[in-house]
C-alpha cells in the first residue's frame, strides 16, 4: 500500500475498484492509483492461481494485469487512470466468456 | 514538437525515427532535428523523459527538494525537445522492427508500419532480474518502481519499506524517501564485500570523475537515518500475514524483519529485446555481468541502419545517456545530410562524456551483484510469467544435456510469457553456463521476434497485406 | 578429439530422431544421439501439434493410411511414453475441424477429400462409411458458439487429435534418457564415413562410430544422405503461427489452423513460405493469420498476441515421408518428414523395430527413395 504526500498539485479523479469507489488524481496510472487505493494484489495468475502485484511499473513485467472498462489483461502501468474507470482485479486466465 | 495522438497522424516515413523518450532519445531526436531531418520520437509512456526522468514535465511533487537536483535536470532535455520540430507519439508500442527498418507501432485501438532512413533506439534499460524466493509476492516490487510511484504519483510507501539489495539507485531512494518523511525501516546491504577489492583500482579514475561528489553524501546521510545491514549473502521473502517477512543471512547469521514493502534492486542492465528481435547482434558483458547489443564507436549496431544509444546501448546513467544521445544526433545529421548545420559542440562534450566514463568502472565493480543473486536459489522463481523455479532449470540442463536458452524454453516455457524474457532471460543464459561449467561466451540469448509487445490480434489484422502474403496462409 | 562408440546413432534429436532413437533403446538398442546447439532450425520447436488426419495423402493412398494408423496407436504410444518419462503429454481425441470463410473453398476442399477417400476405399482398416463429414455453419455452432458470420461451414474428421508437443519433445527426451541412450548436442555432423560394416561420423566435438545410423536431421538430411549414398530430396519451408495470452478453455476441439493449448494459449497457424533458409518475420503473413483467427473467432479481436514464431518444415520433394535404406552402405537409414508429431507413434513403434531388425518391411515400401528415381524424360 502506498499513501500520497501532503504537498501535491493534481486534480482528483473518480474512478472504481471491483464496483467500490475510489479516487486517484489526475496523471496516476491505474496501477499508482490502486496501489494508493491499498490493493498491492492485482491478480491471480493463469499459470498457478498465485497473488501478484505490480513489480516494474515500466510496462516491461506484465504483472499488474487488471480488467478496464470490460477488457481483460491490461497493463495497469501502462494505462492513465480516467474519470468513471471501471478496474476489477483478476483471477486466473482470461475468461473471453465474460 | 508535433504531438502525435493516433496513427492516421504519424507519416509513413522519416529521416529517423527514435524509439523512446529518455535523456538519450530526446537529445538525439533535437539534435538531428535542427539539422531538418525528419524525425519521429516514439514512446511508451503519456509523457517524456523515460524512466529516469519519469513524468519529469508534469509531476505533482510540489516540494522539488523530495527528489533532489539531478531530476530536474530533465526539464531543460525536455523543453529542447518540446521546442524542436520533432514528431512526438506517447503512449505509443513498437512491438515490431526488422532489418529493413520497417516499424510496427501500435496507438490506441490501430496499429500502424512506419519506416525510417535510420533507426535509433533509446530504449534504456531495465532492472536485472532479481530472483530471490518470494520476489513475486505481492508488496515487492524493484526500487525503481517505487521511485516511479514517487515521481508520477507523488507516493511513498505506508508502514515499513525494506530495502534490498545493491546499486547507486537503492541509495538515492532511500534518501529520496527520508526527503519525503517516510524513511525506509531498513536496507539490506547485498553489495559483496570483495567488490571493495576489486573496485580499488578504480579509485583514482571515480575520484576525479562527476560522481563522487553528490554519492559520498547521499550515503552518509541515509546511513545516519536508516539501519543499514551490509554483506548479505542470502535472501528470501515470505508472505506473513499481514505483510511480509524477509529472511536473510550475513556470514554465519540469520536474521529475519517484518516488511510491508520489500523493494528490491541489483542494478539496471540493457533493455535488449527491441534490438535482438530487429537482428542486431549481442555480448556478454563480463564487467557489466549483462547482455548488450554490439555496437561500434557511433552506436550502430550490426544491422546497418539501426543505433542505438543511452542505457540500451550499456549502462552508464542519465548524463551519459543524454551526451551520448546529443553527438548520435549530431553525427546522423551529417551522416544523412541534414539541410543545415547542426552547431556542433561534439568536441565540447568529449573531455566531459570522458570525465564521465572515467567513474563508471569503479561503479561497476562496486555494485557488480554476485552471481548467487544473478542465478537465484533453486526454490526462487526464474520465469515470473510461467512461474519456473531456478532449481527446475538447473535439473533440467543438466538431466538432458540442454545446449542453450531456446532449447530450455522448448522443454520448460521460459520465456513464452508477456514479458518475453525480460525478467528471465539472464538469469536462465547464466543458470545454463554454470550448470554446464562453460563459459558464458559460450551461451546465447532466446532467440526473440516480433511482436516484441503484446499486441492485440485486432491491431495486427489492420496491418496491410498483399496477395502473396494472403496466397502463403490460404491453402484448401 | 574424443571418440566414441553406439550401436546406432541417430543423426538429429529433433521429434523424428528421438521418437525413433526412444523406440531403439526401448527394444534394448545401444543408441547415441548426436544433435546440433541451441540456435540449430529446430522445426520440432515450431511445431503445431497437431495429430492430423484429413486431407493427409492425396495422390498416395499409403500415406492416408500411414498417417491413420498413427492417429490409431497415438494413445498407446501416448501412455507408454508418460509412464516411462512422467511427462503427461495432454494428448486429447475429440476430433478436429477445418473452418472456411469461403464458400468455394469448402466445396474444393471437400471434393480433395473425397478423392483421398475414394483412393482408399476398401483398404483394409479404413471406414466404409468415409473418413469425413462436411458441416455447414448452423450446425457448427454447435461445436464453437462463437463463430463469426463469415463462417461458411467447415470439414470435421474424428481421428484428428492434438497434443502438447514441446511435452511430447521434453517426454521423449527424458525417456530416452532413462532407457540408457545417451544424448549429444553440439555435435553437429561435419562428415559420415562408411567403413566396413560400420559408420565414422566426424562432429564439431569429436567422432563415433556404429554399425547403423538413422538419419533424422531435418532439412539437413539431403546433405548427409550423400555421404551414404541416399538421394534425399528434401527442403527448407517456412511456416509462421502466432501464440496469444492464456485463456479458459473455449475450444473443444482442434482447428487445423486454430487450437488451444492446455495451457490455455491459442496457436494461430500457419503460413506455407518457399523462402529458403530464412526464419524471418513477414509481417503481412502475420495480418492474414490474424484476420483469418478473427474472421472465424470475433470475440478474439482484443486477445493479446503475446509471440510469434516461424519455423522450417522439412518438406520432400513430394511432401510424402522418406524412411528408406542405403543400397551402397546397408545400415544407413533415413526417416525423414514434415509430421513429426502425428507419425511420431509410427516412428517409435514401427519404424524404430525394423531399423532394429535392419530391415525395413513392404509398409515402407512406398516411402523409399526409389520415388524419385524417375528417368529424367519422364
Amino acid at each position: 500500500m502506498f499513501q500520497r504526500l501532503p504537498d501535491i498539485s493534481g486534480t482528483t479523479v473518480h474512478f472504481s475498484i471491483d464496483g467500490k469507489p475510489t479516487t486517484g488524481i489526475e496523471g496516476d496510472s491505474v496501477a499508482a492509483a490502486l496501489l494508493v487505493a491499498g490493493h498491492n494484489a492485482f491478480r491471480t495468475t493463469a499459470v498457478s492461481g498465485a497473488e501478484r502485484g505490480p513489480y516494474c511499473l515500466m510496462g516491461a513485467c506484465h504483472d499488474c494485469y487488471v480488467e478496464i472498462d470490460g477488457t481483460a489483461n491490461q497493463q495497469a502501468c501502462r494505462i492513465r487512470l480516467r474519470d468513471g474507470m471501471s478496474v476489477l482485479t483478476q483471477h486466473g486466465k482470461r475468461d473471453l466468456g465474460r | 514538437m508535433k504531438r502525435i495522438n493516433g496513427c492516421q497522424d504519424i507519416e509513413s516515413t522519416y529521416d529517423i525515427i527514435v524509439v523512446g523518450a529518455g535523456p538519450a532519445g530526446m537529445n538525439a531526436a533535437s539534435t538531428a532535428s535542427a539539422s531538418g531531418l525528419s524525425v519521429l520520437v516514439l514512446d511508451e509512456n503519456a509523457t517524456v523523459g523515460g524512466q529516469i526522468y519519469r513524468n519529469v514535465t508534469a509531476s505533482p511533487l510540489r516540494d522539488r527538494s523530495i527528489v533532489g537536483p539531478d531530476y530536474w535536470q530533465g526539464e531543460k532535455i525536455a523543453a529542447r525537445f518540446e521546442a524542436s520540430a520533432c514528431h512526438y507519439a506517447p503512449g505509443a508500442v513498437v512491438w515490431h522492427l526488422d532489418k529493413e527498418r520497417t516499424i510496427g507501432v501500435a496507438l490506441g485501438e490501430a496499429s500502424r508500419i512506419v519506416s525510417a532512413r535510420h533507426v535509433i533506439i533509446a530504449t534504456g534499460a531495465i532492472e536485472r532480474p532479481f530472483p530471490v524466493e518470494g520476489w513475486t509476492l505481492p508488496g515487492v516490487m524493484t526500487v525503481g518502481a517505487a521511485q516511479i510511484l514517487l515521481k508520477s504519483s507523488a507516493a511513498v510507501p505506508r508502514g515499513r519499506a525494506v530495502l534490498a539489495g545493491t546499486g547507486p539507485l537503492l541509495w538515492l531512494y532511500a534518501w529520496q524517501c527520508i526527503q519525503a518523511g517516510a524513511p525506509p525501516s531498513a536496507i539490506l546491504d547485498t553489495t559483496p564485500r570483495g567488490n571493495w577489492l576489486s573496485a580499488m583500482p578504480h579509485l583514482p579514475a571515480f575520484l576525479s570523475s562527476p560522481y563522487l561528489g553528490k554519492g559520498l553524501a547521499l550515503l552518509r546521510a541515509v546511513r545516519s537515518k536508516v539501519r543499514v545491514v551490509s554483506g548479505v549473502t542470502e535472501l528470501a521473502i515470505k508472505a506473513h500475514s499481514p505483510g511480509l517477512s524477509i529472511e536473510f543471512r550475513r556470514g554465519s547469521r540469520s536474521e529475519s524483519i517484518a516488511a510491508d514493502h520489500v523493494l528490491l534492486h541489483q542494478g539496471v542492465v540493457p533493455n535488449v529485446n527491441l534490438v535482438s528481435a530487429a537482428g542486431c547482434d549481442l555480448i556478454w558483458d563480463e564487467t557489466q555481468a549483462a547482455w548488450q547489443p554490439q555496437t561500434d564507436a557511433h552506436g550502430l549496431s550490426s544491422v546497418p541502419g539501426i543505433s542505438i544509444v543511452g542505457d540500451g546501448a550499456r549502462i552508464g546513467g542519465a548524463e551519459l545517456a543524454a551526451m551520448r544521445g546529443e553527438i548520435m544526433g549530431q553525427h546522423l545529421a551529417q551522416q544523412l545530410g541534414g539541410e543545415r548545420r547542426v552547431d556542433s559542440n561534439g568536441a565540447q562534450l568529449t573531455p566531459k562524456v570522458k570525465a564521465y566514463e572515467r567513474g563508471r568502472p569503479f561503479l561497476d565493480a562496486l555494485y557488480r551483484p554476485t552471481q548467487a543473486f544473478r542465478v537465484g536459489a533453486p526454490s526462487a522463481i526464474a520465469c515470473r510469467c510461467e512461474e519456473i523455479t531456478c532449481g527446475q532449470i538447473t535439473e533440467t540442463v543438466r538431466a538432458l544435456d540442454v545446449a542453450g536458452p531456446n532449447q530450455i524454453k522448448a522443454f520448460l516455457r521460459t520465456g513464452m510469457g508477456p514479458c518475453q524474457g525480460r525478467y528471465c532471460g539472464a538469469t536462465v543464459s547464466e543458470l545454463i553456463a554454470a550448470a554446464r561449467g562453460i563459459p558464458m561466451s559460450d551461451i546465447n540469448y532466446y532467440r526473440l521476434r516480433s511482436p516484441v509487445k503484446p499486441i492485440t490480434l485486432g491491431q495486427l489484422a489492420s496491418v496491410p497485406h498483399n496477395n502473396e502474403e494472403a496466397k502463403f496462409v490460404q491453402r484448401i | 578429439m574424443r571418440s566414441d562408440k553406439a550401436n546406432t546413432v541417430v543423426i538429429g534429436g529433433g521429434l523424428v530422431g528421438m521418437a525413433t532413437a526412444y523406440g531403439l533403446v526401448r527394444d534394448g538398442v545401444d543408441v547415441a544421439v548426436l544433435d546440433e546447439g541451441d540456435l540449430a532450425y529446430r522445426a520440432s520447436r515450431g511445431n503445431f501439434a497437431l495429430i492430423w488426419v484429413q486431407g493427409k495423402g492425396a495422390g498416395l493412398p499409403p500415406y492416408t493410411m500411414w498417417t491413420r494408423q498413427s492417429a490409431t496407436i497415438w494413445p498407446e504410444f501416448a501412455r507408454e511414453l508418460e509412464d516411462v518419462s512422467g511427462v503427461e503429454l495432454h494428448l486429447s481425441q475429440p476430433g478436429g475441424f477445418n473452418i472456411s470463410l469461403d464458400e468455394g473453398a469448402l466445396g474444393r476442399r471437400a471434393a480433395m477429400l473425397q478423392r483421398i477417400d475414394d483412393a482408399c476405399r476398401g483398404l483394409p482398416g479404413f471406414p466404409a462409411e468415409g473418413s469425413f463429414s462436411v458441416i455447414d455453419a448452423n450446425e457448427l455452432r454447435k461445436y464453437f458458439p462463437e463463430i463469426g458470420p463469415e463462417v461458411v461451414g467447415a470439414t470435421f474428421n474424428p481421428l484428428d487429435r492434438h497434443v502438447n508437443s514441446l511435452l511430447l519433445f521434453r517426454a521423449l527426451h527424458i525417456a530416452f534418457k532413462k532407457l540408457g541412450g545417451r544424448y549429444l548436442p553440439n555435435h553437429k555432423t561435419a562428415t559420415i564415413t562408411p567403413g566396413n560394416a560400420s559408420f565414422d561420423i566426424a562432429t564439431e566435438k569429436g567422432s563415433v562410430s556404429a554399425s547403423s545410423l538413422v538419419l533424422a536431421a531435418g532439412i539437413d538430411n539431403g546433405r548427409l544422405g550423400k555421404m551414404v549414398g541416399l538421394n534425399v530430396p528434401v527442403r527448407p519451408q517456412r511456416g509462421q503461427i502466432l501464440v496469444t495470452e492464456k485463456m479458459k478453455p473455449f475450444l473443444r476441439h482442434p482447428i487445423q489452423t486454430l487450437r488451444q493449448t492446455n495451457e490455455g494459449g491459442l496457436q494461430i497457424g500457419d503460413s506455407v513460405e518457399e523462402v529458403g533458409h530464412d526464419l524471418g518475420l513477414r509481417l503481412g503473413v502475420l495480418s492474414v493469420l490474424a484476420r483469418r483467427a478473427v474472421g472465424i473467432f470475433p470475440h478474439l479481436k482484443n486477445v493479446n498476441v503475446v509471440r510469434s514464431w516461424s519455423a522450417l518444415r522439412v518438406m520432400t520433394q513430394d511432401g510424402y515421408p522418406i524412411y528408406d535404406e542405403s543400397r551402397d552402405h546397408p545400415g544407413a537409414f533415413v526417416c525423414t518428414c514434415h509430421s513429426g508429431v502425428t507419425l511420431a507413434a509410427m516412428h517409435a513403434n514401427v519404424v524404430a523395430p525394423m531399423i532394429k531388425l535392419r530391415r525395413l518391411d513392404d509398409a515402407c515400401g512406398a516411402f523409399s527413395t526409389q520415388r524419385f528415381h524417375v528417368p529424367a524424360a519422364a
